[in-house]
């Protein structure tokens, strides 16, 4: 992990896009503004973070703008992280993907559809990957109750579209 | 294989010979332009006998050829983040134990690792070399299971038999140190559950003189047997390039040549201490990802041994009572010991604000947890970073271009387990 | 050309003929006493002595028990994991807990094969319809053991991913744990076989409406 001023000076050089840096527990993080992740993660590859480890979201209800992503970047030669976080609101959750030039991301960024409901532009093929295709609703939202829906079995569904009516 | 004597090749072989995608309507039989090839999709799974566990895949085959890829997780996707966030933190241990099931001590460190780092807790020695104990004793058990059902995939049944005969002593020493054969849940936050028993060193060193001669025996089997080379070398390799691009870790990554390795790298819970080797591959292909598992195998021995010979003598939790449980005969004379066992037995110990995320090397590659807290006795966000799910996007780009046996055995040393995977 | 006959003399353990027991296996023999054979023969049996003399040489039974003890101790299970108590199942299969002692060894891949699936592990919700799919696809008589706490109720996991296997689909045994222990597992198992030995069809089926249930054409 770059110690504290380390991060300070990586994110002055990221410019503009920093809003904000995070040192805890000797863990960097650097808050950015959504729109600006693409070069972001560019410039931290220019400086040696050339793997990305994670890419996982996080609802920070009650506070907003809500669904937050968080990219953890490793830089292999020197063994340091760095994490890169961005938040978007509820109402626009889009963020730009960074599957065309991270591979990896594919996966994660369709589970961070999946569950936070955030929508990646770009994403060759952003589908839900681990509820059904059809399931309506981002499980986990913090507002999203732990038992979910109830279960519609087919010997039930004509009973239950009734009751619903 | 030359092409270049010998009889002149019909049109089907040489078809064979240059496995590259050709356009379809480059039949080189001009006599038979009618014909039309198509290619075929073919469901492999859920439920298939070669899949390890209930991972579907779309394969798009010409011929037997695999064009292309699609694999379809969620069969067993559990909500475990989900309930993690509905549980205090140390009824989360259980829950996030069953995310890759034959890792379960991993499961256990990462998360762990990262309430301690966000707590600033201290894990004594003794705790931390019990850790990497259990944590290695796991690993051999993880490549155990690995090794014999990729064996069974392939063709060679005995093997099987023979790793649960392996497993079971290894089940037989967890049984011994915390009651249970699996998710055990003896790793808590601070350190270890409970010391280990007076005969627990004794029965670990008999089981490390006896896995490195059946680790050879398995080789012995395995590496004279010319289907199994035949399958395993030379197929489906992926350089290390590609790999770090898709985020790849573990044994896959070794193989390929990248000695990129957590518990050297980046060491946590007194690795440092210990003197082992990393195994790696040269070509990555689908013999040096069984080569590597299986030398990993007595670098864990090795490390074991070193622990038992070094414990260590003191607490084996963390001596603060307001994260650990005291000892139950203090709960008899002191009034604070049960005050604070009441708490933490009721509500849980709280956790400052903040977010971490903690790595660990898992036999599956990097296992990440990132704990988000806000403060309260429950966790605010659990999200483990789970090898396999990551090791998986490789496999599209692995198996590509080659026969559809090639893909089973690259499945199998993908070594992907669907509880990780799907959480 | 002349082929010449001879009794071997006192060939070692040669055994007069006459003592041997198959001579008295003719039935003739056996309930009425043929006079026509020597001594050894019992006496002209009737009533009560002959049922006994019957029931200590002769197997009875009727044929639905009969079917029912060689269905109950050749079981074919399906090779069905799941999660982490396939795990179990596994060392229930291997060298210690050995299941192929009571001859259940011979797990089939195809449903079409097996009559007995061992739900090893946690149902989600995208796996439910498809289990149920290859319930149907097994062919009657099948049975169906719901291993762990995840299958059998919600277990660990209470949430909206999961179902519990009762929801669809006939349970014939739940086996608690956590994972079960192979020897869990293993007692489950022959509970199973006690059931269909005793009693084969304890009426699920009708509840589910699984009766013989197929593939639609």
């Amino acid at each position: 992990m770059p110690d504290a001023t380390g991060l300070e000076l990586l994110a002055k050089d990221l410019g503009g896009a920093a809003l904000e840096t995070v040192y805890f527990r000797e863990q960097a993080t650097i808050l950015i503004d959504p729109a600006e992740i693409r070069p972001v993660l560019r410039a931290l590859r220019d400086r040696g973070f050339s793997f990305l480890a994670s890419v996982h979201g996080v609802d920070h209800y009650p506070e907003e703008p809500r669904l937050g992503v968080v990219y953890e970047l490793l830089d292999m030669r020197r063994v340091d992280r760095v994490a890169v976080k961005l938040r978007v609101g509820i109402d626009a959750p889009e963020v730009d993907s960074v599957t065309a030039e991270w591979p990896t991301a594919n996966h994660q960024e369709r589970e961070i559809y999946d569950m936070f409901g955030v929508v990646f532009r770009d994403h060759p093929d952003l589908r839900r990957i681990l509820m059904p295709e059809d399931y309506e609703g981002h499980p986990q939202r913090r507002d999203f109750p732990v038992g979910g829906e109830p279960v519609i079995f087919t010997r039930d569904e004509r009973k239950w579209l009734e009751a619903r009516e | 294989m030359s092409s270049t004597e010998g009889p002149p090749l019909s049109a089907y072989r040489r078809r064979e010979q240059s496995i590259t995608l050709s356009p379809l309507e480059d039949h080189p039989d001009g006599a038979h332009a009618d014909v039309t090839e198509e290619l075929l999709t073919l469901n492999f799974g859920p439920h298939h006998p070669a899949t390890h566990g209930v991972l579907r895949l779309l394969v798009t085959l010409q011929g037997e050829v695999v064009r292309d890829i699609k694999p379809i997780i969620g069969y067993v996707h559990t909500g475990i983040e989900k309930t993690a966030e509905d549980k205090a933190y140390w009824k989360v241990i259980p829950v996030v134990e069953r995310m890759d099931y034959l890792s379960y001590y991993f499961n256990a460190m990462a998360y762990c690792g990262a309430v301690e780092r966000l707590m600033e807790v201290e894990v004594p020695k003794r705790g931390q070399y019990l850790r990497v104990i259990h944590l290695e004793l796991n690993r051999i058990a993880s490549h155990l299971i690995w090794l014999g059902t990729s064996a069974l995939d392939l063709g060679a049944v005995s093997i099987f038999l023979y790793c649960l005969r392996e497993r079971e002593l290894i089940l037989d020493l967890f049984e011994m140190s915390s009651g249970a054969r699996m998710h055990t849940r003896y790793f808590q936050v601070g350190g270890v559950i409970e010391d280990i028993p007076p005969g627990f060193p004794a029965k670990v060193r008999e089981f490390l003189k006896i896995m490195p001669k059946r680790a050879d025996e398995y080789g012995a089997i395995l590496n004279s047997n010319e289907i199994l080379l035949q399958r395993l070398r030379g197929t489906c390799p992926l350089d290390s390039e590609t790999l770090l691009g898709l985020g790849v870790s573990g044994p896959l990554l070794r193989a390929a040549g990248n000695p990129w390795d957590l518990r050297k790298a980046d060491p946590y819970s007194s690795y440092d201490d210990f003197d082992f080797k990393i195994p790696v591959g040269t070509v990555g292909d689908n013999y040096d990802r069984f080569a590597v598992r299986l030398a990993e195998i007595y670098e864990s021995v090795k490390i074991i041994g070193q622990a038992l010979d070094g414990l260590p003598e003191g607490p084996h939790i963390t001596e603060d009572r307001k994260v650990a449980l005291p000892p139950r005969h203090e709960l008899a004379t002191s009034m604070e010991a049960l005050i604070h066992h009441f708490k933490l037995v009721t509500e849980g110990f709280r956790v400052p604000p903040g977010e971490v995320y903690n790595p660990i090397e898992s036999p599956r590659g990097e296992l990440g947890c990132y704990v988000r807290s806000d403060g309260s006795s429950k966790p605010a966000r659990v999200h483990m970073r789970d090898p396999s799910f990551v090791n998986l996007q490789a496999l599209a780009h692995m198996a590509r271009g080659s026969y559809i046996a090639d893909m089973v055995a690259t499945v199998a040393m993908l070594d992907p387990i669907l509880g990780g995977i799907d959480r | 050309m002349e082929v010449k006959r001879e009794r071997l003399p006192g060939l070692p353990g040669a055994v007069d003929p006459s003592k041997l027991r198959v001579q008295n296996l003719n039935a003739h023999q056996l309930l009425r006493g043929n006079e026509l054979q020597g001594a050894n023969q019992p006496a002209h049996l009737e009533g009560e002595e002959l049922e006994r003399y019957v029931q200590e040489r002769v197997l009875t039974t009727t044929l639905d028990s009969a079917v029912a003890w060689a269905r109950s101790n050749s079981f074919f299970p399906l090779a069905f994991g799941l999660a982490c108590c396939a795990m179990e199942q596994f060392h229930t299969a291997g060298p210690r807990m050995d299941i192929a002692r009571f001859g259940f060894e011979a797990f089939r891949a195809s449903p079409r094969q097996a009559d007995l699936i061992i739900l090893a592990g946690r149902v989600s919700i995208k796996m439910a319809p498809i289990i149920r799919r290859l319930y149907d696809q097994m062919l009657e008589p099948k049975w169906a053991i719901s291993m762990g706490a995840c299958c059998s109720s919600m277990g660990v996991f209470n949430n909206y991913a999961l179902v519990p296997a009762d929801k669809f689909m006939p349970i014939d045994v739940h086996v608690p744990g956590c994972p079960p222990r192979p020897e869990a597992l293993m007692h489950g198992v022959l509970k199973l076989r006690k059931l269909v030995q005793d009693d084969a069809d304890a009426g699920l089926r009708e509840r589910y409406g699984a009766l013989g249930t197929e593939e639609a054409p």
